[in-house]
């Protein structure tokens, strides 16, 4: 993202910059924070556990005998007097789409030490992926009213209900502690933390707009892979 | 003064982020149409999983600023998704496999 300077360190492009970045006996990720690197390790592994996830759904579904139950009646919606099907699931991911971008920009904003625009629109990120939880909850008690249980479900497969309530549970659990982090920083953003290069919690790092971008990482994950489960898992 | 140049990052102009916001709600409103004309067999597949690459690609590339970062990050991180691919390609013949085998015992029968 940024142009990085290294005294006595030619900067190459391309694949011969990366051999020499990776020989170069020095850090690896040249002009990459610390934490920047770390948070995209850590999402490389959540990548795994994910994928782990969505390959036992694949296979699940792939070699059970029994008809899988239709998602597009399953998930869908009875409003002002007609079936819309997968409404809640459109809705749900252009909530998520939304905060993605305000997300972003509030990256943007951040370098630019932009202060209170980056705090309003990760306010912004944070109220959005409340909603999404929020309809989440309400897709949950819905379909449990209807009888979905993780061994049993009146749709078909009996497996249908364990895949949904794993994979979306998991999601839903890295949408709410992004919004618990989300809130805390915006209002660090918001209190000027990163402009003062005020200490953090449990850190000698001193606070700096990197941290908006490290957060906006973890969020744009979070809508990475629900790109990934309304494929697999709502529209398949 | 010097202190305080060395903080200035780099920023993209907001027309991008702008447009990437964009083509992902006209991505996933396409995504939604597959299922609202209710597309079936190898259209209906193509198409979620061509729209789902492209988003998917959309946010990496733009959102999460792989596209400007140096090689030595992007390829660490993409390469690991080859292993993922492999692992899918695997569970896909096991699952063939899992199925034949039920069908085989549960309407067959074995001895």
């Amino acid at each position: 993202m940024s142009d990085p300077k290294i005294e006595g360190y030619e900067f190459k492009p391309g694949y011969s910059g990366m051999a020499a970045d990776t020989a170069s006996d020095q850090t690896m990720f040249k002009g990459v924070h610390w934490g920047k690197a770390m948070m995209w390790i850590f999402l490389l592994s959540d990548t795994f556990i994910f994928s782990c996830f969505l390959i036992s759904y694949m296979k699940g579904r792939g070699s059970t005998t029994v008809e899988w139950p239709n998602a597009s009646e399953v998930f869908g919606l009875h409003v002002f007097g007609a079936d819309v099907p997968l409404l809640l699931i459109a809705i749900m991911t252009f909530v998520l789409i939304t905060s993605s971008g305000t997300m972003a920009l509030a990256v943007k904003y951040g370098y630019e030490k932009n202060r209170k625009m980056c705090g309003w629109l990760i306010l912004a990120t944070a109220l959005g992926g409340l909603t999404f939880v929020g309809m989440q909850a309400f897709e949950w008690s819905k379909l449990i009213h209807e009888g979905v249980r993780p061994w049993e479900n009146p749709f078909g497969a009996p497996q249908f209900g364990s895949f949904f309530f794993m994979i979306t549970g998991f999601h839903g659990t890295h949408v709410s502690i992004g919004v618990i982090f989300l809130f805390i920083y915006a209002y660090k953003t918001f209190a000027g933390h990163y402009d003062e290069r005020k200490r953090g919690w449990f850190t000698s790092m001193k606070g700096d707009y990197v941290e908006i971008e490290i957060l906006g990482l973890y969020w744009h994950f979070v809508d990475l892979v629900w790109v990934f489960i309304f494929a697999f898992f709502y529209l398949w | 003064m010097s202190e305080i140049k060395k903080e200035q990052t780099t920023t993209h102009k907001i027309g991008i982020y702008l447009w990437i916001w964009g083509l992902l709600f006209v991505l996933s409103f396409f995504s939604y149409m597959v299922d609202w004309y209710q597309f079936q067999g190898l259209l209906r597949w193509s198409l979620i999983l061509l729209f789902m690459f492209l988003k998917a690609g959309l946010i990496m590339a733009f959102f999460m600023h792989l596209f400007w970062e140096r090689y030595a990050l992007v390829n660490v991180l993409l390469w690991p998704m080859t292993a993922i691919a492999c692992f899918v390609g695997l569970m896909v013949a096991e699952g063939k496999y899992t199925l034949f085998s039920r069908l085989f015992y549960f309407f067959v029968g074995g001895q």
